[in-house]
This record gives structure tokens, sequence and C-alpha cells, in this order.
């Protein structure tokens, strides 16, 4: 309990200071995080409205799989994205072993089926209602996939969320990828991770207390962008 | 392009579904102008043969033939559910969404949809969302959506199912004025008062099958089977 309050504490004393380290690991946090999430999103939502409007061979085997996705073991992708990233992977030319761009690549992975998953049961649901009306004014598929992302939104936005939730919280992937490499690829979790191995605790939870804060005020800006739960119909 | 996509040529057409015989086979023409009412019972196939007429169902025999080539047919008529298709967007996004499909700038397809809210009767509400409106409302909606492309052919699946008599009356006078500015309505109706104040031409179903067709007159005043006869009476047909 001690060191829960003393967690608290040294949360309050690193923001309120305004700890140049906190600022810096937080920054990239998000820079990764977000830059993952954008990218999930793009292939993950028009992927889950593809998968909804379409019917083909293998379709329910693809969703089964899609869905399987969502429990990919991060560490199994690091070591998988570190195998094709090291020199003498296949992508090893590019040089981007722990360097952020890897520790984007590595949560994309992780990130894009369940965004893509959560965005196919939302899409699917709004198609189940605008199908006749759609096809009745004969539009393209292309045209049915915007139509549906876009009405679709609020729930989508709420896949994007799961996404970003997954991927702030994350740890065994990118310590692979990235090295937790001071002041080049240490994000908060790998530095609550050296800090908790360092029985440093109350820092680790002070960061730890940083995080929570940040994914809760980072959901709660997006649902007052926009505009989420005021119009109940929507 | 053609001047009108009509006539419409339905030659032996059936719809089935599941194994189980829905609708026909039906040969019908489709031609001229006005209000042609499809009536029947309960089960008789209006909401399949209407659904079948727009391109909804594929028939499992037969065919339909239009004038146009089969994507103009398409482009050329519009659908109202019996239950409006209610989409997540403003009153006036909801009217302008065909035009934008079909390539009109956003500005002038929402000039355009202000317009037809205002011919429908919603002007008022072009802001709200669509989904919030009252039924009438939303079948008004329905209407300004379909019509704003001013299509050759509309159909209207029972579209004042479920409204009151103002609503009713109100839906009632945007589709005399649609008719009477050439749009050719086909149109399924239960409420006999309604078929008898619109219909220029009377489709009656029975079984899946059109049982008899001609002008609304002469079916409503001479009925010329027995079961028209019993229909219009108010009995039970089985």
């Amino acid at each position: 309990m001690n060191e829960i309050v003393q967690g608290l504490l040294e949360a309050g004393r690193m923001i309120v200071t305004l700890d140049r380290d906190l600022i810096e690991i937080t920054l990239r946090s998000l820079q990764v995080t977000l830059t993952a999430v954008v990218i999930a999103s793009a292939i993950g939502l028009p992927m889950g409205a593809w998968l909804a409007i379409n019917r083909f061979r293998f379709r329910r085997e693809t969703i089964a799989l899609l869905n399987a996705l969502m429990g990919l073991p991060p560490v199994v992708v690091g070591l998988i994205v570190y195998l094709m990233l090291s020199r003498s992977g296949p992508f090893g030319v590019f040089g981007l072993l722990f360097t952020p761009t890897a520790m984007v690549i590595a949560q994309v992975i992780i990130v894009t089926p369940l965004v893509a998953s959560i965005a196919h049961q939302a899409i699917r649901d709004l198609w189940a209602e605008y199908h006749d009306l759609l096809i009745s004014l004969n539009t393209t598929r292309g045209q049915r996939i915007l139509a549906l992302i876009w009405d679709g939104r609020r729930a989508l936005l709420t896949a994007s969320l799961a996404g970003f939730g997954r991927a702030i919280g994350e740890v065994g992937a990118i310590m692979i990828v990235g090295g937790n490499i001071d002041h080049a690829t240490r994000v908060l979790t790998t530095a609550i991770a050296l800090e908790t191995g360092k029985g440093n605790f109350a820092l680790a939870l002070g960061l730890g207390f940083v995080l929570i804060g940040l994914a809760i005020a980072l959901n709660i800006a997006i649902h007052a962008l926009s505009r989420t739960e005021r119009d109940s119909q929507w | 392009m053609v001047s009108s996509i009509l006539p419409l040529e339905v030659a032996g057409a059936c719809v089935r579904k599941r194994g189980a015989h829905l609708v026909g086979p039906v040969d019908l023409t489709l031609t001229g102008k006005g209000i042609s009412i499809l009536m029947g019972p309960n089960g008789s196939g209006k909401t399949t043969l209407l659904r079948l007429l727009h391109g909804l169902e594929r028939p499992a025999t037969g065919s339909l033939r239009w004038s146009a080539p089969a994507t103009e047919a398409r482009q050329r008529q519009a659908y109202v559910f019996q239950t409006p298709i209610m989409m997540r967007r403003s009153v006036l996004d909801s009217i302008a969404y065909p035009m934008t499909l079909h390539g009109e700038r956003r500005a002038r397809a929402r000039e355009m949809a202000r317009d037809w809210a205002e011919r429908v009767g919603i002007g008022h509400a072009i802001d709200r969302h669509a989904t919030v409106l009252s039924g009438g409302e939303k079948q008004k909606l329905a209407l300004a959506r379909a019509l704003i492309r001013q299509p050759d052919v509309l159909f209207l699946d029972e579209p004042c199912a479920n409204l009151d008599g103002r609503a009713t009356r109100e839906i009632e006078a945007i589709l005399t004025r649609a008719r009477d500015e050439g749009v050719r309505i086909v149109m399924a109706t239960h409420d006999m008062g309604q078929a008898r104040r619109l219909a220029d031409e009377v489709l009656f179903l029975l079984k899946g099958r059109l049982h008899s067709s001609g002008p609304a007159d002469t079916f409503f005043s001479h009925p010329r089977t027995p079961e028209a006869k019993a229909f219009l009476n108010g009995d039970i047909l089985e």
C-alpha cells in the first residue's frame, strides 16, 4: 500500500516538475502508438468493411482466422519481426532493428487484426440495415464501403480506440524489436519493466499511473472531439 | 440515353428462395404514365414482385427487359421501402446522398436536397439526424431521396403503412405531384381507400400470381373474377 502511495506521489512529482525523461518517453510512446494505430486503422477498417459486404469462398474461415489473430502473442510477433529485421533477415538491409519504426511495425501487426475484427462486426450490422438501400441506389462496391465506414464511424472509432488500448500497453514485442534503448526506443511500458527489474517500484508505479492517465485522457479527448454518446441514435 | 426506360416487359418471371416458390410466373408490361397499384392479401407476393421489378430480386426463371440498357435502367428508377431505411446522417445529407453518388458536387447536391426537403414538407428538419424523425417524416425523407434524381419509375412498398391520416394525405399529395410531373409509379398498398384515390391501374395479385389487371375504375366497379370481388368485399381469401 505504501508503495502505491509513493508511486502516486512520484507520478505527481514527475508531472509537476515536467521531468525531462518522462516527457521524452511519453512523447515517444504516443508517437509509436498513434502511428501504429493510424496505420492499423487504415488497413483494418476497410478490411473489416470489405469482409462484411463480400461473399467469397472460405469467408467464414477468413473471419475465424482474423478473430483468432486478435489474440496474437506479442512476444512471438516481436520475435518474428526481430528475425525479419535483423542483419541476417530479409529486411535487414533497411537497418530498422532497434528503432521506433521497428516498434511501429510490430504494433501494426498486433493491432490490425483487432481493429479489423471489431470493424467487421460493426459494419456487418450496419450492412444488414443498409443492404437494400445501397443496392437500390445502384452503388459500386467502393461506394458501399465508403458509406458504411462514414456512417459507422462512431463504432469504428471504438475499434481504433481498442487498438490504441492494446498498443499503448504493449511491452513484449516492442522490448524485443526496440531494445529499450535510453533516448532512442524507450517508451513508458519498457521503462516500467526496466524500473521494476531494478527494484525501483515507486518510479515504476509512477510511470504506470502516467500511462493509465494518458490512455484515459486520450480516450476522453477522442470521444469528446467525435461527439460520441451525445446523439443517442447515432 | 433513351428518353424513357419504359416499357418494362416481364415474361414468365418467377422468384424462388430456399426452394420456396414466392412469385410467378408473371407476365406484365409496364408502360405509359400514371400510378399502378399492386393489391392482394397478405403473402400474395406484392413486396416480392416490387423487388423483382426493381432488381432487388433475381428471377429464377423468365426475364425482365427495360427499353434501356440494364445499368441505365437501374439508375433511372427508385424504390421506397415499407420501413424507411435511415442513414446515420443529417436529413439534408441523406437526401443529397444519391446525387453525390453520381458525381454531383456536394454544394449543388445539398442545394437540391434543401429544395426537395421543402417540397416534401420536411424543410424545417434538414439539420436534424435522419434517425430521430417521426415515422411520417422518415417516409417523406425516403420519398425526397428517391425523387431527387427524377426517376422515370418509382416503386413504393406500402409507404403509408403505420402512418396516420394526415401523414398519409401528405404522402399521397407528393405522389400525385410526382405522377403529374411524369414519374411512373408502381405502389403496393393494403389500403383500399388509398388505392381508390390514387390508382390509374390495378394489378391484383393472388398466391404469387398476377390474377387480374386493368384500369382502376373497372377493377373497383366491375371486378372480373369472384376472387377480386371477394377481395373488394373484404372477404378472407384462402
